[in-house]
């Protein structure tokens, strides 16, 4: 009971002792490089609309996706995609360009374990997450469908 | 009692240390013996190259004291990876009794603490202790992915590259080991890994006030009191804690992880890992110990002892921190080391880092 | 036909959905798998109720590249099979309609990673 409370005052201590980051630079920073990657992501939206005038716009959307997940794996193989990460935060996390970057930095980082046990199972120590609760939800909205 | 003071006379023979390119261009840049241009050491892999660096660490250190491999007794040492693969490895090479440890990155004041009790109950003649960690083998291992574009939380630490080894022999040099404190694990309840020195700042000033008691001192009687790898914010919790204890930390303190890069380096509050207090020990603190510009010298590392499981369980991060007291005694050079001392090349600073370069490379080679 | 108002708005509203996040990521230390997670699942919300077809509309790239748009396929892929093929379409749907990205987030990586290794780093940013 002593010890809890000395932890507890400790980790009140602690708080107040580390050092805040500075706010609005990384919120700016997060907002300047999602936006930059909407911008790239509309640029392809219009080049596959210009391109492939009969495609439905899902499928437009569905080809610039694809387009910005391959150039991101690409920059993450370059080493390039992790700058921007850290520079930007969230603003590179959120866009489909950091679910793409964290199957892709395992799966290069944990090539040296082997192709099978190293790329193919380490491949979603990250991005496992996000599949398995796309999956799970997509099947309980589609229940929830039935009933609409 | 947990302080051990040494009975007969045990030294520090000679330590050796090596640092990645990083860690190559911070303030403390011209006292380590080698800086690697490529920290992969041209392995395939960054854990074989963990374990190359800590080979070459090993043979710089026998090569440096005179002594032959076969001149070692014991080895002790440890690292941060799973069931510290890089020591044994470098152990099955050497073909030396190995007597591996953990204590996260307290390992290095751990191990010389544990040579020098050997040699000084006359149980060995010569022990080696070394340690070493590398940036990227810890990484991912405990954090994420190198390539993942993640931001590091403000409180996080940038663990080294690089490590030492020390030789402790009965043989006479100018640095003795005093005393040794072995420390208690603490727990202090914080539960963010990325707040290392938070966690461990409890154990730190634990393990210095014991110490202190124990041999009657007080912190002025210290030219140089280093902790491990406490970072920045780890030593102003440090300066708080002993504060209540009534002990005050003066100038002569500083932390190995504070010292090992500069704020141009962007590696938030400081080194860590246990190579950070073994290649600070080896390379600053000896240097100047051996110039006797310090004479009396405490070396605290400290060590964080979860692991990723029991992080992601929910549990608080218990800490160590042991100690080794150092002094400087003059010049004292006996039969064995006067080959050493005769070869003026060992002398001069400059020069001795030219060949303990040459050395290394020789190293690298085979 | 290219609009300049598509690019600006695509710019403000992703920039804003990341400003949104990157106030999480500094007031709760959420991680990077609890960051996609939690706006999955806003994206999948919004699409069951019905309001993310208006909004992207109105913010264009700006709704469909954050993971948000990823979510919101999902459900709108569940929710229209189910109409079309009954249950089955609960199981099929959701993956059917996001398989381009998942297919080519998986593909590309596994080449990438075949030609590249993860590279030293040379301290933060």
């Amino acid at each position: 009971m002593d010890k809890q409370k000395r932890n507890e005052n400790y980790n009140i201590y602690v708080e107040s002792k580390v050092p805040k980051t500075k706010a609005w630079p990384s919120l700016f920073k997060a907002f300047l490089t999602g936006g930059i990657i909407c911008v790239i992501g509309q640029g392809f939206f219009d080049l596959y609309s210009y391109l492939f005038p009969n495609l439905a716009e899902s499928e437009v959307t569905t080809c610039m996706l694809m387009s910005i997940i391959f150039l991101t794996c690409l920059l993450t193989g370059f080493g390039i995609y992790d700058v921007i990460g850290a520079w930007g935060g969230a603003g590179s996390v959120i866009p489909i360009t950091g679910f793409s970057n964290s199957i892709s930095s395992p799966a290069i980082e944990f090539k040296k374990e082997g192709i099978i046990y190293g790329i193919c199972v380490k491949m979603f120590t990250i991005a496992g997450p996000v599949i398995v609760c796309g999956v799970v939800g997509s099947i309980i909205c589609g229940i929830v469908g039935l009933f609409i | 009692m947990q302080t051990i003071k040494m009975k007969n006379n045990t030294y520090l023979t000679e330590g050796y240390s090596i640092v990645g390119p990083l860690e190559g261009k911070g303030p403390l840049k011209d006292y380590f013996d080698y800086i690697l241009k490529d920290d992969t050491l041209k392995e395939k892999t960054f854990e074989k190259a963990e374990r190359k660096l800590l080979e070459n660490i090993v043979a710089g250190a026998i090569d440096k004291s005179g002594l032959k491999t076969t001149d070692i007794q014991f080895f002790f040492g440890g690292d941060l990876l799973n069931q510290i693969v890089s020591s044994s490895y470098t152990a099955r090479e050497l073909e030396i009794p190995f007597i591996g440890l953990y204590s996260a990155c307290a390992t290095m004041a751990e191990s010389i603490a544990l040579a020098a009790i050997f040699v000084d109950n006359g149980l060995c003649e010569n022990a080696l202790a070394a340690t070493c960690t590398h940036f990227s083998s810890a990484e991912r291992q405990y954090r994420f992915p190198l390539e993942l574009g993640n931001q590091r939380a403000p409180t996080t630490q940038w663990t080294i590259t690089g490590g030492g080894a020390s030789v402790v022999s009965k043989l006479k040099s100018n640095v003795k080991i005093v005393a040794v404190t072995f420390g208690k694990v603490l727990d202090f309840g914080i539960i963010d890994v990325n707040n290392m020195g938070a966690a461990m700042a409890p154990a730190a000033c634990d393990t210095i006030r014991e110490h202190l008691k124990n041999m009657g001192r007080t912190t002025s009687d210290y030219d140089f009191i280093a902790t491990g790898d406490l970072g920045k914010l780890g030593c102003e919790i440090l300066f708080d804690l002993l504060e209540q204890n009534e002990i005050v930390l003066g100038k002569n303190y500083q932390d190995c992880g504070c010292m090992m890069y500069n704020k141009k380096q962007r590696t938030f509050m400081g080194g860590s890992g246990a190579g950070c207090s073994a290649s600070v020990f080896n390379g600053y603190i000896l240097n100047k110990l051996k110039k006797g510009e310090f004479k009396r010298v405490l070396l605290v590392s400290t060590g964080a002892l979860m692991s990723t499981t029991t992080n992601q369980q929910g549990d608080t991060i218990p800490a160590i921190a042991h100690a080794v007291e150092f002094e400087y005694v003059g010049n004292q050079i006996s039969a064995n080391n006067l080959k050493a001392a005769q070869n003026p090349a060992q002398n001069a600073k400059f020069s001795q880092n030219k060949s303990a370069k040459s050395k290394a490379k020789h190293n690298t080679r085979k | 036909m290219i609009s300049v108002w598509d690019y600006v708005i695509s710019f403000l509203v992703g920039g804003i959905i990341c400003f949104l996040g990157q106030i999480l990521v500094i007031r709760t230390k959420i991680t990077t798998a609890r960051i996609l997670v939690l706006f999955l699942v806003i994206g999948m919300v919004l699409e069951v109720f019905n309001v993310y077809a208006p909004f992207k509309e109105f913010a264009k790239a700006g709704a469909s590249v954050p993971i948000i748009g990823f979510g919101a396929s999902l459900a709108r892929g569940a929710i229209l099979a189910t109409k079309e093929y009954g249950i089955i379409g609960i199981f099929t749907g959701g993956l059917t309609a996001t398989a381009g990205g998942i297919s080519m987030a998986i593909f590309a990586s596994f080449i990438f990673a075949l030609i590249f290794s993860s590279k030293s780093k040379r301290g933060g940013h």
